[in-house]
């Protein structure tokens, strides 16, 4: 269903190692200390309370945010080395923000993830669309190539942006709360579709989400961010425990199994 | 996978066609533009008097006109899709002014020195661009009311500057100041038409040549950069060469306003917003528009004529008032 027949060629097991990093914004520091490493066809999670620097963390892996302290390593080689064509192969952006004033449509629109692939300038090829269209197959989104973005809702724009996302064919995905506006049904989906790319293509995920349940659902590592520090990472089993998410929501909640897919539970106590 | 495919070729086919269209329709319209005027020329045997008219004068200004057209729409189109603004336009940005007032500053200063104007007039256009850039950048962002009043405070800044400059010139030079503030052909030359000509050939070059990357920034400047554009020098790019654009249209022929923004515009309504498209078909389209706006200009009230930026602001005002409340 996939086509990953240019993802497979990877030698580091590694793909992304981040090494005590610091971000400053306006002579803030955001996150401090921030060590983790990405393994190939694996998902992390970051969690944490609003304002405790999970978007930060996502925009220095891919160069967008310069970090102060510290090295982020992709593929073996720093991050700042690659040129914004090289590190867009390797990685795929989700961000939360994707408006436009402009009638492009949502055809053009999963195109554009495209770019780094093709000439600067150019038209895109026959292999370029036919990925784009499989993309928005895969979403959900088989009738919608000559809709306009700017007359979708907020769920259907969601998607679009996936769709771009994976059209990229990147080997790392960032995901900044890509179910935000999503349905029940699209949310699963949206869900789904990173879990079986990172199968079958191994490819590996970083998302952020506010969901403990999809996060213990989906997540092979979570990541635990409060106040710009990491206060607990591992296995979803390790990080959910009463006493994590106390310190960093200041909630109370109850912990079982659910039934069906053995993962860890969480449900808020108000 | 076969009807999707049809719709994609489709879309292109017809866009294809439409360029020739625009084409032809620009070589009809300079030859109409030609033909007519205050003095009519016969159209098959020309009298000497005739040939100096239509080569002399006649076809350098309509020439002018359209490059002067092409070069509007073309920075007009590019900077809307760079700012993420479809209301961004040189002469509403303060771009122009910027220009003009560059240009009565060498006309002052370098009055003996025929290339100096341009040159001052793209230092003005690139100087305004920044300072409007600057102005309606924030922390949070770029929305597009915070560009059109820092586009509203450059222009009014800058007209002001204007009006001190004119208040040093005598008499004479002041009336066809004014005009030429307005925006008007009349004191079209041939180098004046060569010179623009390359500039909005090779404008219109570089800037299509950044159509994919502006396609990008388009939907978000953070996105592009994500998506593998280079950000800084799309920008650097895309303002050097409007500002070039709009300063050699502006030293030549003054600030013709609304043609960056209703041009653009109607392309976007007919073919969609890649500018791979917008771009070349803004050039065609401007020059057509500009063209004829001068024509109507020379003859509606002959043997007195109007300045071409009154025509294209009569014509402009109303259709951005139309277009702001349709969208």
């Amino acid at each position: 269903m996939f086509i990953c027949e240019n993802l497979w060629f990877q030698n580091s097991l590694k793909m992304l190692e981040v090494r005590n990093i610091s971000v400053n914004y306006a002579a803030r520091t955001i996150v401090e200390d921030i060590s983790f490493s990405l393994a190939r066809g694996q998902i992390i999670v970051l969690l944490g309370a609003n304002g405790a620097g999970k978007t930060t963390v996502l925009k220095s892996l891919n160069g967008s945010l310069p970090v102060a302290k510290g090295e982020i390593t992709l593929d073996g080689d720093d991050v700042k080395s690659y040129s914004r064509r090289e590190i867009a192969r390797k990685i795929a952006v989700v961000a939360q923000e994707n408006e436009t004033k402009f009638p492009v449509s949502v055809l053009e629109f999963v195109l554009s993830g495209r770019f780094a692939h093709g000439a600067a300038f150019g038209w895109e090829t026959e292999n370029d669309r036919r990925i784009a269209l499989d993309c928005l197959r895969l979403c959900d989104l088989r009738e919608y190539e000559t809709r306009l973005m700017n007359e979708l809702s907020g769920g259907e724009r969601q998607r679009v942006v996936l769709a771009r996302a994976l059209a990229t064919e990147a080997q790392i995905l960032l995901l900044d709360e890509p179910t935000a506006n999503l349905d029940l049904a699209h949310q699963s989906l949206m869900f789904r579709l990173v879990r079986e790319r990172c199968e079958t293509c191994n490819t590996a995920a970083i998302v952020i989400t506010h969901d403990l349940n999809l996060a213990a659902e989906f997540a092979d590592r979570i990541i635990l961010l409060g106040g710009g520090k990491i206060i607990a990472k591992g296995a979803p089993k390790e990080v959910l425990t009463e006493e994590n998410l106390a310190k960093v929501f200041n909630v109370r909640v109850l912990l079982d199994e659910n039934p069906f897919s053995k993962k860890i539970r969480v449900t808020t106590i108000y | 996978m076969n009807s999707d495919q049809k719709t994609i070729e489709n879309k292109f086919s017809r866009s294809w066609r439409l360029g020739v269209l625009l084409v032809f329709a620009l070589l009809i319209a300079l030859m109409f533009a030609a033909a007519l005027g205050s003095e009519s020329l016969s159209f098959f045997e020309l009298s000497d008097a005739e040939t100096t008219i239509l080569y002399d004068i006649r076809l350098p200004r309509v020439l002018l006109g359209a490059c002067v057209g092409a070069s509007l729409a073309v920075a007009g189109a590019s900077l809307q899709s760079l700012l993420r603004n479809p209301l961004a336009e040189p002469y509403l940005l303060g771009v122009s002014n910027g220009a003009a007032l560059g240009t009565m500053l060498a006309f002052v200063f370098f009055s003996q020195l025929e290339f100096a104007r341009p040159v001052c007039a793209i230092a003005g256009a690139g100087l305004a661009t920044i300072a409007v850039y600057q102005m309606a950048k924030s922390r949070a962002g770029m929305n597009v009311e915070r560009l059109v009043l820092s586009g509203v405070i450059v222009t009014t800044f800058l007209s002001s500057l204007i009006v001190l400059l004119t208040s040093v010139l005598d008499a004479a030079k002041l009336r066809s100041f004014t005009f030429w503030l307005l925006g008007d052909l009349s004191q079209a030359t041939k180098n004046g038409f060569y010179l623009t000509f390359v500039c909005a050939a090779f404008g219109t070059i570089i800037l299509s040549s950044q159509a994919r990357a502006l396609n990008l920034m388009m939907i978000g400047e953070r996105d592009a950069f994500d998506f593998g554009v280079e950000t800084n020098k799309v920008r650097l790019v895309v303002f050097t060469t409007a500002s070039a654009l709009v300063g050699v249209s502006v030293a030549a022929s003054g600030s013709v306003g609304y043609v960056g923004l209703i041009v653009p515009h109607l392309i976007r309504l007919s073919v969609g917003s890649d500018n791979r498209l917008v771009i070349p078909f803004s050039a065609i389209s401007g020059a057509i528009f500009v063209v004829l706006a001068d024509t109507v200009a020379r003859i509606a009230i002959a043997p007195r004529e109007l300045p071409v930026g009154a025509i294209t602001a009569l014509i402009g005002a109303p259709m951005f008032i139309y277009l702001l409340r349709k969208n």
